[in-house]
């Protein structure tokens, strides 16, 4: 099976990053990590990937710099990667993320696509949906568990009062949401692999993709600091208050 | 030279950004290390102090990472720069010297003399169930009455027929008690030689020691050899003397001279974190002036030990480094640890005394640390006679 996994490289959380003071557009660091919702999208790949002697292809759109995001999850045991690294990408929005990914993914049959239900620096949450279109796939969301079987993915769907069953044809795209496997830790011997595994770099050009990015981000505020909470006076029934209130956050 | 200095306060922990002379592929495994140590380790570390117990769970997981034996080459070992194996020794020391003496152990004291002096089939008998973590090994050389003297012990080896008959007793012997096989070093024929002994050899026991203060997350034991009879063929063949031994001890100092700037870093890390949240007479314990001396002081250990290791490990990995530029390591590294452990106790205050705070257990642990592959004062006597070329002992 050709399994593709999208994964980003993204600046260090560990370590304040910058907006640009014009654009507002992340200042990314030559060393980047990878983003870490998609270690577990990398875990469902290789997963699927052993169960059917498969390949797992990532694929990055992003500034290479020193490619150590990328070498994290080829390290984990991804077998290649394609990154595409255009100058004129910069400042992408979610529609032109998912129309270079697409075409990428596209060059090659591909039987599964796994991405993160979003990225950790971005948040759009909108890529896998838009890349399903484009691919001309179905798109099972907010995987929490995923099995193929004789061509037949089926998937638990996570949802705000419990789960969907949901089965599809492949291919298919799958969008994981986190804690759905646990990702592995790369091998000391898949970490001194990953320099010598294959990563092709590409251009939007190459992709035959006209970079056309309508979004500007036109201002950035602060979060707003968090309040302090309510406070439930004891009269021998707030336990009745909680329990409302908990209800009405769906606690419980 | 540049005329400006950079404008940024310099990382608290990373004082030197000693981060930035690593490569890429050396922070990977150094952070895939850490992390192992911060989701198996750390959580459960002070529950298997106080209790005495050795992590036996963990040693597969080691082996599926690459831990074990990661620095030799080849029959399933990682093949590991040197620099890379001290990196994962500074970690898992950061966690807990039982958990690095495991690894340094089986790595450096048992894989790394079959490796080095076993032969073929030894190899391939060995060396795979050890680096995947199925086979644990122990290393037989210091006796009740020959520690830093070695070269008077009194276990024995003799040829009767075609097998090795072994008596003797070994003391201090680290996973004595779970180990599956031992190299024992025995006198025969006035030289000393190295054997492989499985554990389970009719005449061959092994004593836990109890009631230790120190390394209680780490198997302690005695080793019995009764007319333990092995094959002629379970001899190490390539080594002779107190050279193999030895070799394989400075294999282990290596280890240890990262693994103490881990232990250090932990203590440092803790003190600084509590100091800073600590109020007293109505300002952060870390305003004061006696305690900001206290935090710098290990800092600077931290950071100048971690600096040592990474240039001693980069000497080892281009083969230009020494036996005494080790003990150099050895000694300063793990004087510098226990320093840093009992200054970082003081500043944690009462609370410094508790298993929620790792100062005392890391202290304690280096009070082994200090000892054990070579004491503080044998390390001081080879820097001395590297330096006035007289042997004040031999």
């Amino acid at each position: 099976m050709n399994i593709a996994v999208c994964v980003k490289q993204i600046p260090d959380p560990a370590t304040p990053y910058d907006l640009d003071d014009d654009n507002h557009w992340v200042v990314r660091p030559n060393d980047q990590v990878l983003d870490d919702t998609d270690r577990v999208g990398v875990e469902v790949g290789l997963q699927l990937a052993e169960a059917t002697e498969g390949t797992v292809t990532l694929v990055s759109m992003s500034p290479s710099g020193s490619l150590q995001g990328i070498r994290q999850a080829l390290a984990m045991g991804a077998d290649k990667a394609v990154i595409i690294d255009d100058d004129t990408l910069k400042g992408s929005d979610a529609l032109t993320t998912a129309r270079i990914l697409s075409a990428a993914i596209d060059r090659e049959e591909f039987d599964v696509v796994v991405a993160g239900g979003e990225s950790t620096d971005g948040y759009t949450g909108v890529v896998p949906q838009m890349m399903s279109e484009m691919l001309d796939v179905p798109c099972l969301s907010f995987a929490r568990k995923v099995d193929v079987d004789d061509g037949i993915v089926t998937i638990e769907r996570q949802t705000a009062s419990g789960y969907e069953v949901v089965t599809s044809k492949l291919p298919a795209l799958l969008a994981v949401t986190a804690g759905i496997v646990e990702p592995r830790y790369p091998t000391f011997k898949g970490i001194m692999q990953a320099k010598s595994k294959p990563v092709e770099t590409l251009t939007a050009s190459d992709l035959g993709v006209e970079p056309d990015v309508g979004q500007r981000v036109t201002e950035v505020a602060d979060v707003a600091s968090r309040e302090a909470g309510d406070i439930v006076e004891d009269d021998g029934e707030a336990y009745l208050k909680i329990v409302e209130l908990l209800e009405q956050t769906k606690v419980i | 030279m540049t005329e400006r200095l950079k404008p940024e306060t310099p990382d608290p922990v990373d004082f030197l950004a000693i981060d930035d002379l690593l490569t890429g592929e050396e922070r990977m495994l150094r952070d895939t290390v850490r992390k192992f140590v911060a989701d198996k380790v750390t959580p459960n570390i002070a529950e298997w102090f106080e209790n005495a117990t050795f992590p036996a769970e963990l040693v597969r997981e080691m082996g599926d990472l690459g831990l074990l034996g990661m620095h030799l080459e080849g029959y399933g070992c990682a093949g590991t720069s040197a620099v890379a194996y001290g990196l994962a020794c500074t970690e898992l020391e950061a966690g807990d010297s039982a958990i690095r003496s495991f690894t340094s152990v089986q790595g450096s004291l048992v894989m790394y003399p079959i490796w080095e002096f076993g032969t073929e089939e030894q190899k391939q008998q060995w060396l795979p169930g050890m680096a995947s973590g199925e086979i644990i090994g122990c290393f037989g050389l210091t006796e009740a009455d020959s520690g830093s003297d070695p070269g008077s012990m009194r276990t024995s080896a003799r040829l009767d027929g075609d097998e090795w008959v072994l008596n003797g007793t070994k003391m201090w012997i680290t996973n004595g008690s779970i180990a599956d096989v031992a190299i024992i070093w025995a006198i025969t024929e006035g030289d000393i030689r190295g054997f492989i002994v499985p554990t389970d050899t009719p005449g061959f026991s092994a004593n836990k020691i109890e009631q230790k203060i120190s390394l209680r997350a780490s198997v302690t034991s005695e080793l019995v050899l009764e007319d333990v009879r092995i094959p002629h063929d379970a001899v190490l063949p390539n080594v002779t003397g107190l050279k193999g031994p030895l070799s394989c001890l400075n294999e282990a100092r290596f280890g240890i001279l990262f693994g103490a700037v881990g232990a250090a870093r932990s203590c440092y890390e803790s003190a600084l974190t509590y100091a800073k949240d600590r109020e007293q007479f109505g300002k952060p314990i870390a305003a004061f002036q006696l305690t900001q001396r206290k935090l710098v002081e290990m800092m600077i250990g931290v950071n100048t030990g971690m600096l040592l290791a990474l240039h001693l490990g980069r000497k080892r990995d281009e083969g230009s480094l020494s036996a005494e530029q080790v003990s150099y390591g050895k000694l300063t590294n793990v004087r510098m640890a226990l320093d840093v452990a009992r200054e970082a106790r003081s500043v944690l205050g009462a609370s410094g005394i508790t298993l929620e705070y790792p100062a005392i257990r890391h202290m304690n642990n280096l009070e082994s640390v200090y000892t054990y592959e070579g004491t503080n004062e044998i390390h001081t006597l080879i820097l001395g006679q590297a330096i006035t070329g007289i042997a004040a002992f031999s």
